[in-house]
Formats: structure tokens, C-alpha cells, sequence
């Protein structure tokens, strides 16, 4: 699939704003601070609906305005698709697909496709658990829109059962009722805690491929989903979910004198973490500056990798790359091979302070961003 | 900003459910051009409301006397109890005109987050009419998502040792939509509460 048009309306910066997209390699340059990232930012907003620069929908609408409009064309197995999104301050957001409106806002993902490099992907590799949490819930609802409901929904039951336990201790709340928050927490955390496992069992291949391409052939890249619930029980790629609910509801039950005491929720899949080894050793620690962004690199190709592979029932699951200010990050032998690598997609969305920054196989359509404005550059 | 009283008028609109500071504005500058006598009427229901208003002592429903139309009405089943979280529901389910029971209103549902457990329900007026009542099923018929699962789960837990048939209101299709219009989740739901047809 590819982005043939993407219109902003006091989106971020932008007054207003429309470009013209095509299949290949498009660059956008232009100073930093002028907007670059704002467009790629919308095209990954469409895909999301949430922007991986900010928790909240605030920031992406223009100072003193009201609401935010996005409009993106998207071209999909021969299908042309027209998302319209309005993102409005202190409301609900709403979307449009083909001018006719959406029950839910929900219902437009899946419909576009992205996997976005970023700087911050470093992070993935060097920094905590809860970045690596979210990369692959990213990726479940990328893969399975459903998903995104199954997220929001444990996110609201752990916040419940941490209150209920706050609220014990302090000798307000009903120690009664931290059974039925257990029954939530194990019937939804089962779910999300199956779909990651498998999502990882799926992902590992491509990420050891893809590591081994973009380090030039040395090391193995293993990644390995590793649980609260113990290595054992969580070996079965396709775990059933009333074997993890049982098995979440046994370790709650076997913890909650701890958890008692330090309030919070010890158990379930916001506790687990993706382990990336590098060889025998974790990357974490262990990994050269150059390795972790070849891991971080690896971990975004993989999961475009596995995209692609996954047709789903709209047909062409080929996601729209986003390389958003990477190649100023790395050195010269990586930014070749990862162009090389992404040459070949559908559509590849780059961002370079400087036409320099752009790899010359990238260097397909280009577009000059500044002032307000984007315009075509006539080569 | 505006003067006085009507400054007051509208913050006191804003603080009215579903009511943002424009609505607020909108209602006052209405309310202000309307007609004296309509003012003056819906000023007497306001206080008519406050002062004859209370809720029925046996199943918590907004009621006019000590008990409440249907708890009154000697044609309804006792045998049958809906549990339901809000007045607005009893409504809602009667509009059907399949359930023949009775209602008991909790006046909400658990949710540690705004500080409501089952000690801020009616749950113990639950239990002391079920002690004495005729009641043989309890339809839990909460809101259904997690805060009314977890209410209906709670109060399954609580009754079901009392040798009462507990049952939970189907999820699934909405009548009259089409298939492929539900979302995921309620289409889970549809599957696994899928029934045999008779022929």
C-alpha cells in the first residue's frame, strides 16, 4: 500500500497543507524545526491514531485552534481509500472513511500501515522495559486492530486493581472485591499476554534475518518474550488463554500478600518484558552503540518484514516505511545497508536535515519543507 | 465574563451533566428570553422534584411514594429479581415489556477509581430483601463492560451460595444491524454465546 495524498489543517505547525505522494522513495528536507517530522508524524497518526512523539492528541493541534484535521489518500490493493480524521480538543475525535463517517474512531485502524525509525529507537534497545511493552503492542494492533480494545481495556483494569490496593491499605477499600479485579485482570491480561507471545514467536525470524543484514553478517539476534508467569508455561508459542488465565489467576493468588503491602500489581503482562540477545549475551549492557542501533534497526525491519508477510483481509499488508531523521545517526556502513534494505519497499517516507543525509538509492522524489510550506523540488 | 446573577446562572448550568461552558451560555441567554410563566413553571417542577422525589425503599428506583410503581403492583413476579445499576436502566428494560420481575438499583457499579465499592451500593438491601423475599433468580443485568462485569461477577460470588439461580444478560448482535457493522469484541461475544436452533 502506498499514501498518495496527505492533507493537514492546524495539524502541529501547519495551517494547512497538502502534498502529493507517490510510490518509491520520496525525501522530505528541509531545516530542522520546519515541519519535516510533522508530515510523517500525520501519515503515522492515520495508522495509529496516536502519535509516538506524544501521550496525548493535545500537542498535535495548532496553538490557539480547536480541532485538527488530517486527511490522507491511501492506495491498497488496487482500492483507493480516502481517511478523513478530526481531532478535536477536549472531545471526541472523529473519522470519515470514503466521506461516510465511522461508528468509532477505532474502526480506521488497519486501513493504513506504517513502521516508523526514529532516533528514539535507541531506547528499544538501552532503555526499559515499558518501550519494548509498547513496541509490540504497537505491532499487535497494527497486525489486528482488535487488539487495540483488548490494550485500553487491561490498561483500565490494572488502573482499578492498583486503586483497590492503594485503597486497602489506607483501610478504605473492600478487600472483598479484589477477587472480581483478579477475574478481570487474568480474562483480559490472558488475551494480550497470547497475542504478544505468539506476535513474538512470528517476529523472531525476521528480527535474526534482519540483524544479520544490517550488521553485515555478524551476530545472532534472538528475541524472546519473557513473562511474569515463568519460562515454562509460557514456552508454547500459541498459549490458550484459558490455561494463562488460570495460570495468572494462581500467581495473583500466590502474591497477594506482597501486593498488599507494595500496592501495586505484580502480575501479568505489564510486568514482562522482550528480551533482545545478542549471541549468549543480552544486547542491553552488553552491546556496542553501533550493535544496539543495528538491533533497533532490526527490530523495525522485522516487524515490516512481517507485515508484509501478512496479507490480512483487506489484502496487501505491505506497511508504509517511515525513516524519519535516522540516517544522521549512523555510520556510514549501516545507513547503506539499510538503504539498500528498504530501497525496494512500496513506499519509503525519509526525513534529512540536508539533501546529504538522503542515501543516493533513496533519492527518489523529493520535497522541500519550510515555512509553512512543502513543495515538490523539480529534478 | 458577565454580570452577577447571570455569571451564576451559567456556572451553575456547567456544573449539569453533558452540559460544556457554550451550552451553558446557550441555556442561560434562552432561559432569560423565555417567558416569564414557562420560567416560573419549570422553577416549581425543580422544587417539586427536590422535595417529592425520593427513592423507593425496597429497590432504590426514583418513586413518588415510599414504594415505587412496580414494587407496588401486585401483578409482577416476585419469583424474579433484575439487579440493575441506575434508575435510567429500570426505564430502559421496561420499555421491552418482556420482563414481568421486579428491580432491585444499585446506584452504580464497583470502580475503585471513583471510589465506589460494594459498601456504596445497595448491595446489603440486596441481601436482606433476598433473605425475606420469594425470589428464586437474580438476572444481573449491569452495564456491560469492565466495571459491570466486575459488579455482576461480585455479586454472582455473593449470591450464588444462597441457593439462588444467578443468570447474566446475554452480549452479543444488535437486532436490526448487520453483521458486518459489529465490532470485534461484541462479535467475540455473539460466538460465544451462540444457542441452538430449534427446528
Amino acid at each position: 500500500m502506498h499514501v498518495t495524498r496527505l492533507s493537514l489543517t492546524d495539524f502541529r505547525s501547519y495551517p494547512a497543507v497538502e502534498i502529493e505522494l507517490v510510490p518509491g522513495a520520496t525525501a522530505l528536507v528541509g531545516p530542522n524545526g520546519q515541519g519535516k517530522t510533522n508530515l510523517v508524524e500525520a501519515v503515522g497518526y492515520v495508522a495509529a491514531l496516536s502519535s509516538h512523539r506524544v501521550a496525548t492528541d493535545a500537542p498535535l493541534i495548532r496553538l490557539g485552534c480547536r480541532r485538527a484535521v488530517v486527511r490522507a489518500g491511501v492506495s491498497r490493493a488496487g482500492r483507493q481509500i480516502l481517511v478523513e480524521l478530526e481531532i478535536v480538543s477536549g472531545a471526541a475525535n472523529r473519522a470519515r472513511v470514503n466521506r461516510a463517517p465511522v461508528p468509532r474512531t477505532r474502526d480506521v485502524l488497519g486501513l493504513l500501515r506504517t513502521v516508523s525509525f526514529a532516533p528514539e529507537d535507541l531506547t528499544l534497545v538501552k532503555g526499559d522495559p515499558d518501550g519494548r511493552r509498547r513496541f509490540l503492542d504497537d505491532l499487535l494492533v497494527a497486525r489486528a486492530p482488535r487488539f487495540a480494545g483488548v490494550r485500553s481495556d487491561y490498561e483500565r483494569v490494572l488502573k482499578q486493581r492498583n486503586t483497590l490496593l492503594k485503597s486497602i491499605k489506607q483501610g478504605k477499600g473492600d478487600i472483598r472485591t479484589l477477587d472480581v479485579w483478579d477475574d478481570q485482570l487474568a480474562a483480559v491480561g490472558a488475551e494480550l499476554l497470547a497475542g504478544r507471545r505468539y506476535l513474538v514467536h512470528l517476529l523472531a525470524p525476521y528480527v535474526t534475518e534482519a540483524y544479520r543484514e544490517v550488521a553485515g553478517g555478524q551476530g545472532d539476534a534472538l528475541i524472546e518474550y519473557r513473562g511474569s508467569l515463568g519460562p515454562e508455561i509460557l514456552a508454547d508459542p500459541r498459549p490458550g488463554r484459558d490455561a494463562l488465565r488460570a495460570h495468572l489467576l494462581e500467581a495473583m493468588a500466590r502474591r497477594r500478600p506482597v501486593e498488599l503491602e507494595r500496592q501495586v500489581s505484580l502480575v501479568g503482562p505489564h510486568r514482562d518484558d522482550l528480551v533482545l540477545q545478542l549471541g549468549p549475551f543480552p544486547a542491553k549492557g552488553f552491546a556496542s552503540h553501533g550493535e544496539s542501533w543495528s538491533y533497533a534497526l532490526a527490530l523495525r525491519l522485522g516487524s515490516y518484514q512481517l507485515l508484509r508477510a501478512d496479507i490480512g483481509p483487506d489484502g496487501d499488508g505491505e506497511p508504509v516505511l517511515i525513516l524519519d531523521d535516522v540516517f544522521a545517526e549512523l555510520d556510514s556502513g549501516r545507513r547503506d545497508r539499510l538503504a539498500a534494505l528498504v530501497k525496494d519497499a512500496e513506499q519509503v517516507l525519509v526525513t534529512a536535515a540536508v539533501p546529504e543525509d538522503v542515501p543516493e538509492v533513496l533519492s527518489g522524489d523529493r520535497i522541500r519543507v519550510g515555512q509553512g510550506e512543502a513543495l515538490r523540488v523539480d529534478r | 465574563m458577565y454580570e452577577g446573577v447571570v455569571q451564576d446562572l451559567i456556572d451553575e448550568l456547567g456544573r449539569l451533566p453533558g452540559v460544556g461552558p457554550k451550552s451553558a451560555q446557550r441555556i442561560a441567554f434562552h432561559l432569560l428570553q423565555a417567558d416569564p410563566t414557562d420560567i416560573r413553571r419549570l422553577v416549581e417542577v425543580l422544587v417539586e422534584v427536590t422535595e417529592k422525589v425520593r427513592f423507593c425503599s425496597l429497590c432504590g428506583n426514583v418513586s413518588a411514594q415510599e414504594l415505587c410503581r412496580i414494587c407496588s403492583d401486585a401483578r409482577r413476579d416476585p419469583s424474579v429479581l433484575c439487579v440493575v445499576e441506575e434508575p435510567k436502566d429500570v426505564v430502559a428494560i421496561e420499555k421491552t415489556r418482556e420482563f414481568r420481575g421486579r428491580y432491585h438499583v444499585l446506584g452504580g457499579a464497583i470502580s475503585p477509581i471513583e471510589g465506589i465499592g460494594p459498601d456504596d451500593l445497595r448491595v446489603k438491601e440486596l441481601v436482606t430483601r433476598l433473605a425475606s423475599d420469594d425470589v428464586t433468580e437474580i438476572i444481573l443485568a449491569t452495564d456491560p463492560n469492565l466495571e459491570g462485569e466486575a459488579t455482576a461477577t461480585y455479586l454472582a460470588r455473593l449470591l450464588k451460595p444462597m441457593g439462588l439461580r444467578v443468570t447474566r444478560l446475554a452480549s452479543g448482535l444488535p437486532v436490526g444491524g448487520d453483521l458486518e457493522y459489529a465490532d470485534e469484541l461484541t462479535l467475540g461475544r455473539a460466538f460465544e454465546g451462540r444457542r441452538l436452533l430449534d427446528v
